[in-house]
C-alpha cells in the first residue's frame, strides 16, 4: 500500500508540533492559595521590628527601622497593592488565563490577577525584549517567560519600589524577580527569587503553593482613597534614626536578640540556628 | 513604543571626537564662570550618544539620552518641545524629533535655565516657525517660552570672555512672571506653572491637560538627588514644596498607578507613586538633617552620620557634577541659613 508523501509529512509535522507543545503544562484556571508556611507573616502580617531571615543590607536595615505604618493614613499611599515580588506571598488567590495565537495555536502570553487589590499582570511568551531604562515601572513589572521542559521561567524587571515584608523592609526599583512555575497534578508551585542591589545583600527566595479551585472568584476592586486623619500638606510618616520605640517590642516579647531580629544574610542559613541558640543562652539582647 | 538613535561607524567616531571637544570646551567655559556660594556648576556637558524615544500617551513622547529629558508634543498645528538638551547633540535630537513629525517646530518651552535643558535652543529654534512670529524682515523661528528668571539666567554675561550662558539665539524671549502661563496648541490646553525657589528660581512644570502628562524638568529625577542650585536661589524647602504641588496636580488611576504621567528631568517616565517615593525620600533626609542641626551638629558631623545612607543606592553619587556629599552640604546650608 502506497501512502501519498505530502499528507504523511503533514501528519508528521502535526504530531511533532503537538508533542513540542505538550511540554508546556496548562497553568490556567482559578487557584486557591495554600498558606501553609509563615501564615502569621502572610496573613495578619509581621510585627514591627521583625526582620528575621531577611538578607538586609545596612541601607535596608535603616530603611526598615525608620519606616512608620502611619504611611497608610496618607491618601496617596492607601491604594498601593503588593508589588509582584510580594503579591503571591500575601493574600493571593489567583486567576490565570492565556492568550493564544489562533493560526499557530501558540501561547503568546499568560495573564494573572491576584486577590489583593485585583492587580493584573501579563507574562509575555512571544520573545519580546524588555523595555528601555526610560520606560515606566509598574507594580506588576514587565515579565517575559520561557518554557524549560514543563517549567515556566519568568523574568521580571521595571517593578515599582516595593517591599519584601509588610513592616518596612524595602525593595528598590533596581530590583528584579525570577520565578519558576511548576504544576504537579492540581497543585501549582511558584518559587520566586527577588534580587535588589540596594536593600538586599543576597536574594530573597520563597516557595508558594496553590490548589486548583474552579469555584474560586475574586471580589471586586476594593480601594477608594480618602482622608482618614487630617495631616499637613506634604506629611511623610517616618521615624528619625534611633527613635522608633516600636521595633523593640517584638524582640522583648519573643526573647529574640537584636542581632537576629535585624536579619542579615547569615541568618538565612541552617548554621545560624546554633548561633542563635548560643546567643540566647548567653543572654544576648 | 521605543525608538533608538545610536551614532555608529566612522561618523560616530568623528562625531564622538567633535562632541568630546565641544564638551571639554563647554566645560571650560563653565569652569571659567565664577562659582557662587560654593555651589556646583550646572551640569557640565558630557553627552551620551544614544537617544531613546518613548511614547508617553496620545500625542506626547519623551526623548531621553541628551542631557535632560525632552518632551515632544505633536499634532496638526506643529510640534512643541519641552527643553532642548545639550547643544552638542541638538542635531541628533532634531533628527529624532523629525521621526515623530515632519511638521514645523512652533514652540520650545524651557523648564529652567541649565544648559542640559536649554543648550539646544539656539540650534533648534531657527529651524522652526512660530506662526505669530512671521513678519517682514523677521526670520521664521520657534518661539521659546520660560519663566522670566530663565531669561535673566541664560542672558547674564559671566566668565572671562563675558559670554552669556547660551547664545542669544536660544534665549526665551516669551516669558511670564506670574504664577502660571497658559497656552493652547494642537488643540490641547497647556499650563506652565512656576515653582519658586526650588531647583532654581525659574522652574516651571508643564502640564498637558488633555494628555494628562506633566513635564517636571529637574524638580523630579528618578536617578539622582535634587540638585539644589543655591547660586540661582534654589532651596530644599522650595524643592519639597514643588514636589508636593506636583503630587496635588497628579491624579492616579486604580492601584495608585498610571493616571497622570510624569516626565522627569532625568530618568524614566513615572506616575504619582514614583513622585511619592521621591518626595518621601527627600523629605525624610531633610528632616534628618534638620534634626541633626537642632542638636548642634556641624556639617562634617552630619556628613559622617550619613543621613542619606538608605537612599544612596538609588540616588547617590560619589563622582560627577552632583555628589551625595554636595547634596547633603546644600541641604545643611539651606537649613542652617533658615535657622
Amino acid at each position: 500500500m502506497n501512502f501519498p508523501r505530502l499528507p504523511l509529512c503533514a501528519i508528521a509535522a502535526t504530531l511533532f508540533a503537538g508533542s513540542a507543545a505538550q511540554a508546556q503544562v496548562d497553568l490556567t484556571g482559578m487557584w486557591g492559595q495554600l498558606m501553609h508556611s509563615d501564615a502569621p507573616d502572610r496573613g495578619a502580617g509581621p510585627d514591627y521590628g521583625d526582620y528575621t531571615g531577611l538578607p538586609l543590607s545596612a541601607a535596608g536595615l535603616l530603611r526598615a527601622e525608620t519606616w512608620s505604618d502611619q504611611k497608610w493614613t496618607v491618601p496617596e499611599h492607601q491604594c498601593e497593592p503588593h508589588p509582584i515580588d510580594y503579591a503571591p506571598w500575601g493574600p493571593a488567590g489567583m486567576r490565570v488565563w492565556s492568550d493564544v495565537d489562533h493560526p499557530t495555536q501558540r501561547m503568546t502570553a499568560l495573564h494573572q490577577t491576584f486577590q489583593w487589590m485585583i492587580t493584573h499582570r501579563v507574562i509575555y511568551l512571544d520573545g519580546r525584549p524588555h523595555p528601555s531604562q526610560y520606560a515606566p515601572h509598574t507594580w506588576m513589572g514587565f515579565s517575559t517567560g520561557k518554557w524549560i521542559g514543563d517549567k515556566l521561567v519568568v523574568n521580571t524587571t521595571h517593578i515599582k519600589e516595593g517591599w519584601t515584608r509588610r513592616n518596612g523592609p524595602a525593595r528598590s526599583e533596581k530590583g528584579k524577580l525570577t520565578e519558576y512555575w511548576m504544576r504537579h497534578d492540581n497543585v501549582l508551585t511558584i518559587t520566586s527569587i527577588t534580587e535588589d542591589p540596594v536593600y538586599l545583600t543576597e536574594p530573597v527566595v520563597r516557595s508558594m503553593n496553590w490548589q486548583l479551585d474552579p469555584g474560586y472568584q475574586h471580589g471586586p476592586y476594593p480601594c477608594s482613597a480618602r482622608v482618614e486623619i487630617e495631616r499637613p500638606q506634604g506629611f511623610v510618616a517616618h521615624f528619625l534614626p534611633g527613635q522608633n520605640n516600636l521595633i523593640g517590642e517584638f524582640r522583648k516579647n519573643l526573647g529574640v536578640p537584636i542581632e537576629a531580629a535585624q536579619g542579615g544574610a547569615e541568618s538565612l542559613y541552617p548554621e545560624y540556628e546554633q548561633k542563635l541558640k548560643e546567643m540566647i543562652k548567653a543572654g544576648k539582647k | 513604543m521605543k525608538m533608538k538613535t545610536v551614532l555608529k561607524g566612522k561618523g560616530a567616531v568623528a562625531s564622538a571626537v567633535v562632541l568630546t571637544l565641544l564638551a571639554v570646551a563647554a566645560a571650560a567655559v563653565q569652569a571659567a564662570q565664577p562659582a557662587r556660594r560654593g555651589q556646583a556648576a550646572p551640569p557640565a556637558a558630557t553627552p551620551p550618544l544614544e537617544l531613546v524615544t518613548e511614547h508617553v500617551r496620545g500625542n506626547i513622547y519623551m526623548i531621553g539620552g541628551n542631557g535632560g529629558n525632552v518632551t515632544v508634543q505633536i499634532g496638526n498645528e506643529g510640534v512643541l518641545i519641552v527643553d532642548s538638551g545639550f547643544a552638542q547633540n541638538a542635531q541628533a535630537l532634531l533628527a529624532e524629533i523629525r521621526k515623530l513629525s515632519k511638521e514645523k517646530i512652533d514652540y520650545i518651552v524651557n523648564t529652567h535655565y541649565h544648559p542640559d535643558h536649554t543648550g539646544g535652543n539656539a540650534i533648534i529654534a531657527p529651524t522652526g516657525q512660530y506662526v505669530g512670529g512671521v513678519g517682514i524682515g523677521v526670520a521664521p523661528r520657534a518661539a521659546i517660552w520660560a519663566h522670566e528668571n530663565v531669561l535673566t539666567r541664560v542672558s547674564t554675561t559671566t566668565g572671562s570672555g563675558k559670554e552669556p550662558l547660551i547664545p542669544a539665539q536660544g534665549w526665551p524671549i516669551e516669558t511670564y512672571f506670574t504664577a502660571t502661563q497658559e497656552l493652547v496648541f494642537n488643540g490641547e490646553p497647556i499650563q506652565m506653572i512656576h515653582m519658586p525657589n526650588a531647583h532654581t528660581d525659574g522652574d516651571s512644570v508643564i502640564f498637558f491637560r488633555r494628555a494628562d502628562v506633566i513635564a517636571t524638568g529637574d524638580l523630579f529625577n528618578t536617578t539622582m538627588y535634587p540638585y539644589i542650585d543655591a547660586a540661582a536661589d534654589g532651596h530644599i524647602n522650595g524643592y519639597i514644596d514643588a514636589l508636593n504641588r506636583i503630587i496635588d496636580l497628579a491624579i492616579p488611576a486604580e492601584n495608585e498607578e498610571g493616571g497622570t504621567l510624569i516626565i522627569s528631568g532625568h530618568g524614566r517616565i513615572a506616575d504619582e507613586y514614583d513622585l511619592l517615593v521621591y518626595r518621601d525620600a527627600i523629605t525624610i533626609i531633610r528632616d534628618r538633617i534638620a534634626d541633626m542641626i537642632s542638636k548642634g551638629m556641624t556639617l562634617e558631623q552630619v556628613q559622617a552620620a550619613r543621613p542619606t545612607l538608605d537612599y544612596d543606592g538609588i540616588y547617590g553619587a560619589t563622582s560627577g557634577f552632583w555628589t551625595t556629599t554636595q547634596f547633603v552640604a546644600a541641604v545643611y546650608n539651606n537649613l542652617k541659613q533658615a535657622n
